[in-house]
């Protein structure tokens, strides 16, 4: 099957993707974007939060062919530039919010989602937003405290240079 | 395996027809698990996400007509105030990433008696909405669902809508799990209340091989309720009322043994849900007038 893609605003085409594939697969497999990580494959952890047409969801979730034609935006698309980082990023990078760093980008996309939606989450929401994002490693506390940094410094910002 | 994809109820439909063994696909949340665990290779497989018509949502003879394709993220925000039990249930599936594609309609499609959607339309009296080129049928949530992950749909047939009546009253939902979110329920309970029709209705979720109605609990407070005329004077319920409320509800419950929880258990949990949604139901049901 051919799949035809916008990802990270770039129109992109993969040849032979099979038709049961995942849009996980086909974007670690076929695109060249491993920084969405597979994990659970079942929609359990979160390591796989892509947007879809705007909407946070498990890549893993999403048959590739119903992304044919459609919007995604993975963690590779995040940054504002080459070599620079998302406040939330670099939020994760000064509180400690990774450790051995495989759920990092679904938590950062996820982040990126709840800022977006919400500029001033409460600790409540935070978790609420971050509950289908599985971390072996931190718990949790300080990628609680990156999310609050970085909602702290984005809506410090004035509102066109926010990019959340 | 191939993918149809159909842009419009009707081609989907004569798809459906020609190729009675595809899967439907929307949200994915449970057929990409099977696919991806190799545990499922259909013929085909059907996408429903283009076909408009599935998500859309209305009124139709004062009770609301739910495209199958709506998901849960869509229930809060948008019909949350109309039927607050069903979007309680629905904040409690998964999480965020799941909620934004999981659909109702999928909850119905699967027939698990663990899907939380369930409670609160067999709590509504719900009316499931199936079509095939042979036409459209309704019927009630009760009688759709047959089994554990068994329903009536017929190879040709498809998920259109559901039919739900807007909350005249509170409506609550409560489940036990391991934590808030991402959990499948050990047993959970709707309970909702329908002031104008004078009722009380409750339902069982994954304590059975489908969603039960306790109607000898909604028999015995529609009893005391009318007895001691609650409804006009919105007097507090008794404690003795309550606790046997509780254990009409437990008694209710068929559950089994399995790895989320004992059968005893889930009976007892029963019981204390079924205390605990009544009493919030009732005391938001006070505070209204």
């Amino acid at each position: 099957m051919r799949l035809n893609v916008t990802v990270n605003g770039t129109a992109r085409q993969a040849d032979g993707v099979w038709e049961g594939e995942s849009l996980l697969s086909a974007l670690r497999d076929h695109l060249d974007l491993p920084g969405s990580k597979n994990a659970c494959e079942q929609g359990e952890c979160g390591s796989c939060s892509v947007y879809l047409d705007g909407e946070l969801v498990c890549s893993c979730l999403v048959l590739a062919a119903q992304a044919d034609g459609r919007d995604v935006v993975t963690v590779e698309g995040i940054a504002p530039g080459e070599g620079e980082l998302h406040e939330v990023q670099r939020a994760f990078v000064e509180t400690g919010g990774v450790q051995c760093g495989f759920c990092t980008p679904g938590l950062i996309v996820s982040s990126h989602d709840l800022l977006a939606r919400n500029p001033r989450p409460s600790d409540a929401e935070i978790r609420e937003a971050l509950a289908g994002n599985l971390c072996r490693c931190t718990g949790y506390e300080k990628i609680i405290d990156a999310v609050r940094l970085a909602a702290e410094r984005l809506d410090a910002q004035p509102p066109e240079e926010r990019a959340a | 395996m191939e993918i149809l994809r159909p842009e419009t109820l009707d081609q989907a439909l004569e798809l459906k027809a020609a190729h009675p063994g595809a899967r439907p696909i929307a949200g994915g949340t449970d057929l990409m698990v099977e696919l991806n665990f190799d545990r499922t290779r259909p013929p085909e497989i059907l996408d429903l996400t283009r076909v408009a018509e599935l998500t859309d949502w209305g009124r139709e003879n004062g009770a609301l007509r739910i495209g199958a394709g709506v998901t849960y993220t869509r229930l809060i925000s948008e019909l949350g105030a109309r039927l607050p039990g069903l979007a309680i249930a629905s904040r409690t599936v998964g999480s965020p990433q799941i909620r934004n594609r999981g659909t109702v309609g999928g909850n119905l499609g699967t027939s698990s008696p663990a899907g939380d959607g369930l409670p609160p339309l067999f709590a509504s009296d719900a009316v499931v909405e199936v079509a095939s080129i042979r036409g459209t049928r309704r019927l009630p949530v009760a009688q759709f669902v047959t089994g554990p992950k068994r329903n009536v749909l017929a190879g040709d047939e498809l998920i259109a809508a559901f039919h739900v009546p807007p909350a005249d009253g509170p409506q609550q939902f409560s489940k036990i799990g391991t934590r808030n979110a991402m959990v499948i329920a050990v047993c959970s309970l709707s309970v909702h209340l329908w002031p104008a029709e004078r009722a009380v209705k409750a339902c069982i979720g994954s304590a059975g091989p489908t969603p039960i109605r306790a109607a000898d609990a909604e028999a015995f407070i529609a009893g005391v309720l009318d007895e001691e005329q609650l409804w006009d004077s919105r007097a507090p319920l008794g404690t003795a009322a309550v606790q046997e409320f509780g254990r009409l509800v437990e008694r209710a419950a068929r559950p089994i043994d399995d790895v989320r929880g004992t059968a005893a258990y889930r009976h007892h949990a029963l019981g204390v849900l079924g205390r605990r949604t009544l009493s919030w139901t009732w005391n938001a049901y006070r505070r209204e007038a």
